[in-house]
């Protein structure tokens, strides 16, 4: 402990120097956070995705709604405990550019389904499933649209129509939000059966859904389970695929492709640059004071106190830097959110990957101070002290 | 004073080579940066030069009202007729006109990056199309026979999906098709996409006699007014008219703005952190030089000229970064083809990453920036060292 006025001293003989070192690592590791909220928005929340819930989509396209009827039959295979179907409605709000997720369902079984993914409290969600015409709503759409519950919205559907070509009104009964880091909070679900009633009988196109999401008791059946569905409906007008969603959501993350994996790329190199030179300035530092190191083991400190001195120094500078830095991303991201409004739900700075940015941030400082202290330490006194 | 410059600034350069080490660390610093500034904004350029390759501005685009994309409109047989007979359409030597009705569906075929379901725009037409799209060319095989369970793909299609060879066929549903042949149209969308006669397409996704959209070739450029007003103030059909280039402008909308905002953040940061790099390494090459500058100063050298030549050296030093970084993105990336989901079609898009002139020249501005910030503290730091301490030091 009493060595510490040393190391401040040492910090604060060239202020400017360590002052734009902690700022180059405090630039570093603010990329680092933004780099990994990318990571996690562009694979769409797949360590969000349910291991225990299937989805049933058509084979050819998940555009091709299925039939109603496919709900009783999946319900019937043994394993299989609860169902849920969903419509794509791509709805906006007032102008195209306004597009949230939303979709027609079964409110009861949906929520029954993905408690966790979407709280309510309980007088809303009654109100909700009482409304036919009623429609819940996201916190983070709530919030950007100003809707309140209670209030009635109009939403255009690009999909389905109504016969007068004019929006479809819902009243706001609950809005939802979630505990899980990084949930999709930008969703509006509504009853199936009021979208149900503008669809002509001759469409074809009543009574069916883009998907269904069953569960199941026991998550290592799936593989079974899912080609027991799929074999149910070979050879019919809608054919099947069964599988995980989370092979879903990843399936879908993969169709983004390498973009996000160059982003990331191309920027932890980036990253790793701004370090390389941070860290090279930091060793530098220590190096043009190899003489004072052998003073100090002339004066009798033992190699083991000046090595833990110098790298106490250059650890203090990473962890000042890169502390702030990570800190001011991990706050700055859960706050603001998604920077394109919604297009990437969730991009948030994932927590084990906070950790290892602060691991990061340690070893940039060892690193950075064991191989100038290191030299040191091995060279002998006389030396050291003629050398300039 | 501008012979002391010249010569100050001149020995500084020339002395370079003799703190290679921190100076490559700053030229590599900066390369950095302009290399991930020019590789993400060259993925949104890319994206852009496919959609300008698309818009043929001779041509209008007529959707149900309200629709923003072809994958949720839908006309009906009656209205597609209804079109056909609007005036400003161009017609060919027979009198008929020029439109095409088309059908577009999206199935779902393994991607060849990752094996994975990738979605495939499939696009029904009729043969008025190719008088419509008239830049389409078949480039291996032959164009697809109507009436038959035919398939041409677009050359990016045929790049990015397993499979879609001339020669193969493919199965989706009850629906059998052969690949006939592969087609090119000057870089534009429908190269990400599979033709199908729509007669045959119809029947296989149950869509009776129905369509999403009509492309209509304009009489002369200055007719399509004429055609959009009278599409609109028809009581039979409620359309909307719009040329091609601001339909497909509009439609990466929202993947340029999620590239945009993205490579904007990572630009901006990055650009910072170099800064903070770039006046490190230039303080340490001042630092290193304190004797050196006092003895300049001593000399008699003011210390403007001794700001010169450190900002000089900086910005040379970011220049050559800049243009490692240019040049490595141009080699690395230039003209490398991938595709992505595009949200409002929801389907592949095949482009190529698009180094651009103008794209290289926006990086070396702002490795210039980068350099001149970085230098400016070092520089004044420089020029205000106290002659008798800094001679005495070290």
């Amino acid at each position: 402990m009493k060595y510490l006025p040393i190391i401040w001293r040492n910090l604060l003989r060239r202020k400017f120097r360590t002052f734009f070192t902690m700022g180059a690592i405090f630039f570093a590791f603010l990329l680092f956070g933004v780099l990994m909220a990318i990571r996690a928005a562009f694979s769409m929340g797949v360590d969000m995705a349910g291991q225990g819930r299937l989805m049933v989509i058509d084979k050819v396209s998940i555009i091709n709604p299925l039939p109603a009827s496919y709900e009783a039959r999946i319900r019937l295979i043994p394993g299989v405990t609860d169902t849920t179907h969903a419509n794509w409605f791509g709805g906006y709000y007032q102008e195209v550019r306004n597009q949230f997720a939303t979709f027609g369902t079964d409110p009861e079984s949906w929520l029954r389904i993905y408690s966790k993914e979407f709280e309510l409290p309980e007088d809303q969600k009654k109100a909700f499933l009482a409304d036919r015409t009623g429609a819940i709503v996201g916190a983070d759409t709530a919030r950007k649209y100003g809707f309140k519950v209670g209030q009635r919205v109009p939403i255009q559907g690009t999909i389905y129509r109504r016969p007068d070509g004019g929006p479809w009104e819902f009243t706001i009964d609950g809005i939802y939000d979630s505990k899980i880091k990084g949930a999709d909070k930008t969703n509006l679900i509504f009853h199936y059966e009021y979208l149900r009633e503008t669809i002509p009988e001759q469409s074809g196109l009543r009574d069916r859904y883009n998907w269904y999401v069953f569960t199941i008791d026991d998550p290592e059946r799936a593989p079974e389970i899912a080609a027991k569905i799929d074999a149910m409906f070979v050879n019919s007008p809608s054919e099947t695929k069964t599988n995980t969603e989370k092979a879903f959501v990843s399936d879908f993350s993969k169709q983004v492709g390498d973009i996000g994996k160059i982003m990331m790329w191309i920027v932890a190199m980036a990253m790793f640059t701004i370090l390389l030179v941070a860290g090279n300035t930091m060793a530098q530092a220590i190096r043009e004071r190899t003489n004072e190191l052998a003073v100090l083991k002339t004066l009798g400190f033992n190699e083991g106190l000046i090595l833990a001195m110098v790298l106490l120094e250059s650890v203090a500078i990473a962890l000042v830097g890169g502390g702030l830095g990570l800190a001011l991303s991990y706050a700055l991201i859960t706050l603001s959110g998604d920077p394109t409004h919604g297009l990437l739900p969730s991009f948030y700075f994932p927590v084990p990957q906070l950790m290892a940015g602060v691991g990061l941030v340690l070893g940039l400082g060892l690193a950075s101070g064991l191989l100038p202290a290191w030299q040191a330490s091995r060279l002998r006194i006389v030396d050291a002290l003629r050398r300039n | 004073m501008l012979s002391q410059i010249i010569a100050v600034t001149s020995v500084n350069i020339r002395s370079i080579p003799a703190r290679l080490g921190s100076s490559t660390v700053a030229v590599i610093g900066i390369a950095g940066v302009v290399l991930v500034f020019v590789a993400v904004l060259s993925i949104a350029e890319g994206v852009n030069a496919t959609m300008k390759a698309s818009g043929d501005p001779n041509v209008a685009l007529i959707l149900r009202a309200g629709s923003d994309t072809e994958m949720t409109s839908g006309l009906g047989g009656d209205s597609v007729r209804v079109i056909a007979d609007a005036p400003g359409i161009a017609r060919d030597e027979s009198g008929k006109p020029l439109t095409s009705p088309e059908l577009f569906v999206v199935v779902d075929h393994p991607l060849k990056r990752s094996g994975s379901p990738g979605n495939v725009p499939l696009r029904g037409v009729t043969p008025e199309a190719f008088k419509v799209h008239s830049r389409l060319k078949i480039i291996e095989g032959r164009n697809l026979e109507f009436g038959r369970n035919e398939i041409i793909a677009g050359r990016a299609a045929s790049h990015q999906f397993v499979g879609l060879n001339v020669g193969t066929t493919l199965k989706w549903g009850e629906s059998t098709w052969t690949l006939v042949g592969i087609f090119d149209e000057g870089g534009a969308v429908s190269e990400s996409e599979l033709w199908c006669d729509v007669k045959v397409l119809q029947p296989a996704y149950r869509r009776g006699n129905s369509y999403q959209s009509v492309y209509a070739r304009l009489a002369a450029p200055d007719t399509f007014q004429q055609l959009k007003d009278s599409l609109t103030s028809n009581p039979q059909i409620t359309v909307s008219a719009m040329r091609a280039p601001e339909y497909y402008g509009s439609q990466t909308e929202t993947l340029q703005m999620i590239i945009r905002t993205i490579g904007g953040i990572i630009a901006v940061l990055m650009g910072i952190g170099a800064v903070f790099g770039a006046v490190i390494t230039m303080y340490t090459a001042v630092a290193s030089r304190t004797r050196e500058i006092a003895t300049l100063r001593a000399l008699g050298f003011g210390g403007l000229p001794v700001v010169f030549s450190v900002l000089s050296e900086a910005t040379l030093l970011s220049i050559v970064g800049g243009l490692l970084g240019g040049a490595i993105a141009w080699l690395a990336f230039d003209g490398y083809e991938t595709a992505t989901m595009n949200f409002q079609s929801f389907s592949q898009i095949a482009f190529a990453f698009a180094v651009t002139p103008k794209l290289l020249g926006q990086a070396l501005f702002y490795s210039v920036v980068m350099g001149l910030l970085g230098g400016l503290f070092p520089a004044w730091r420089a020029a205000r060292l106290p002659v008798v301490t800094a001679l005495r030091e070290l």
